[in-house]
């Protein structure tokens, strides 16, 4: 019997564990999600539970942020920005992982460390003097210079996730494409590219989420609402000076985080894999 | 009889077949363009900070003029960034070590199979996935000094009373500890995948025979599997460590630096004075502060990829 009560209190300690840390990561979204539809005489009211509608649900804030803020205009901002990131990174780290994984030998695996060494190097290192260039090349307050900077980290971390996976493929598939009469380049555009689109969807999603993500170049480098991407303007241009329209900026962090979270938990266990780059066999 | 096959028809050959053909050359040629895109603004922008940090440039008066070591001395002098520096490693160690505890105890929860665990993971994983400018403001809401759930709680649970409600963003300790927490939050969850990703690739036979040894559950965790798990682990740290003692993003939204400087970080600071002052030389001397701390992690990063390779 004592026994029966000690697993059953095990179990108990087990699971009362698991809420404890799913309360830790989800409340804050929860609170995103109830502060976004209540309206505002429930939220600036001391004396009401906080925790559900003291008074019907509105979706008010969201109205708001569409048709009075610039928060469309932001989401277009920022699939802008994400797309053409995408593209230049593509086109640079596809061939480049595939060089460094197959045709550069020791080199090779000593600059692929490089590169990725160049992914720690951080923004808040590198902005004054990018700030600088770009004011020269005339793209301050412009969306474009995102497109031009965030490839210095989507480069990096893509050529080492790609690497990863043109090592982790069967050579023979080249090898028959050559000895068919293919040239080195023929096989790795007729056979490497479409055997590796899971990589390259992999490749996608983290550069599109890594631009999402980023603060810290956008903040330097745009201070004109219009030219804002979306994480930028939700954190940064919903308050009229000192009054913060916390509703909108709820809702407005809800739409934002809902993709990403989603494209992450899909692609978690590549992305693993990919920056620990195998430390464990 | 015996069939032959068909002579396949020759097909033009290009011109060019011999640079298609040749590994080394198409090998360069295919890694020209990550390397030259990471040479012209990464590289030449960290010289270029080097040079700065050493010049009398600012936005104003942007002269090359060179200027030695003063800059750093001008720097080291302020007591402003004494504090900051500070700052910078407990905001760095401090959420390292949080995080680390919550990843571990978490991940030892994960292991176990139970229904629902793909959900709750995907739950567990938010903070790190969703951008962290997102849910810092999330937590700039829960903070607030009048309508904050966290004081809410605390008063409807008698633990505090309305009239000495804390201020958690407004007292320079409680601010300190609120940006550690919010960054611990962000990058426990990525702890927790490091470590499962480890403790899962330990193979099943050695836990096995462990046991059969004699090795309790702690002998087991803290002398079998981590050091087995260390170098994944340590990379995984190494990237908190980079990520979190280079940052400006959760300073500069939950705090913007103070109460009074009290929780600014190198970043942030760097940012302060070469952007919004404009005082280009003197903002990249305090970023390049951040140096010596980048090599030792780098250092540590190349060698557990050199062990990998033995």
């Amino acid at each position: 019997m004592r026994r029966v009560i000690a697993k059953v209190g095990k179990e108990v300690a087990f699971y009362l564990a698991i809420a404890f840390f799913v309360g830790l990561t989800t409340f804050p979204f929860y609170w995103m999600l109830i502060t976004s539809l209540k309206s505002n005489p429930d939220l600036y009211n001391v004396t009401n539970v906080p925790f559900w509608f003291n008074e019907p649900p509105t979706l008010e804030h969201f109205r708001y942020l569409f048709e009075q803020t610039l928060f469309g205009r932001w989401l277009v901002n920022s699939l802008i920005i994400g797309v053409c990131v995408v593209v230049i990174t593509l086109i640079a780290a596809l061939p480049a992982g595939y060089s460094l994984a197959r045709m550069t030998g020791r080199s090779g695996e000593a600059m692929g460390i490089g590169i990725f060494l160049t992914y720690l190097v951080p923004p808040t290192l590198l902005f004054l003097p990018l700030s600088r260039i770009i004011a020269n090349l005339g793209l301050q307050n412009s969306m474009w210079s995102l497109v031009l900077v965030y490839p210095t980290f989507t480069i990096p971390f893509c050529t080492w996730l790609l690497m990863g996976f043109f090592k982790a493929m069967p050579v023979e598939i080249e090898e028959a494409a050559i000895v068919d009469g293919c040239s080195v380049f023929g096989a790795f555009i007729k056979m490497v590219l479409p055997l590796s689109l899971p990589a390259i969807l992999t490749a996608v999603i983290f550069t599109f989420t890594l631009t999402l993500q980023e603060f810290v170049y956008a903040l330097t480098f745009i201070s004109s609402s219009a030219q804002k991407p979306i994480t930028l303007g939700v954190a940064t241009d919903l308050v009229r000076g000192d009054i913060f329209f916390w509703g909108e900026i709820m809702a407005g962090a809800l739409i934002a985080s809902i993709p990403v979270a989603i494209a992450y938990n899909l692609f978690l266990d590549r992305f693993i894999s990919g920056i620990t780059g195998g430390a464990v066999k | 009889m015996v069939t032959i096959a068909e002579p396949v028809r020759k097909q033009p050959v290009s011109r060019f077949r011999f640079i298609l053909d040749r590994r080394d050359v198409l090998g360069a040629l295919f890694v020209a363009p990550a390397i030259l895109y990471v040479f012209l603004l990464v590289g030449v922008p960290f010289l270029l900070a080097v040079y700065y940090s050493i010049s009398a440039y600012t936005i104003y008066d942007p002269s090359w003029r060179f200027v030695g070591l003063s800059n750093f001395e001008q720097v080291i002098q302020n007591p402003v960034f004494l504090d900051t520096l500070g700052n910078t490693f407990l905001f760095t160690f401090g959420s390292q070590l949080l995080g680390l505890i919550l990843g571990k105890f978490g991940a030892l929860l994960l292991l176990r199979p139970f229904p629902g665990r793909k959900i709750v993971r995907a739950l567990i994983i938010l903070p790190w996935a969703v951008p962290i400018a997102l849910a810092s403001v999330a937590w700039e809401w829960m903070f607030d000094s009048l309508y904050s759930v966290i004081n809410w709680t605390l008063i409807a649970l008698g633990v505090i009373d309305r009239s000495n409600a804390p201020n958690w963003l407004g007292n320079p300790h409680l601010a300190m500890l609120c940006v550690i927490v919010v960054n611990a939050w962000r990058f426990f969850p990525f702890a927790i995948v490091v470590f499962l990703a480890g403790i899962t690739s330990v193979p099943q036979d050695i836990i096995d025979a462990a046991t059969v040894d004699g090795a309790g559950f702690w002998r087991r965790n803290y002398q079998i599997i981590l050091p087995m798990i260390l170098p994944i682990v340590a990379i995984g740290l190494i990237f908190g460590i980079v990520f979190t003692f280079t940052d400006l993003s959760v300073v500069y939204l939950l705090t913007n630096g103070g109460p009074v400087n009290a929780t600014s970080v190198l970043g942030f600071e760097g940012f302060q004075v070469g952007i919004v002052s404009g005082d280009v030389s003197h903002g990249a001397a305090i970023s390049l502060f951040m140096l010596p701390v980048l090599f030792l992690v780098v250092i540590g990063m190349l060698r557990f990829i050199r062990r990998r390779e033995i």
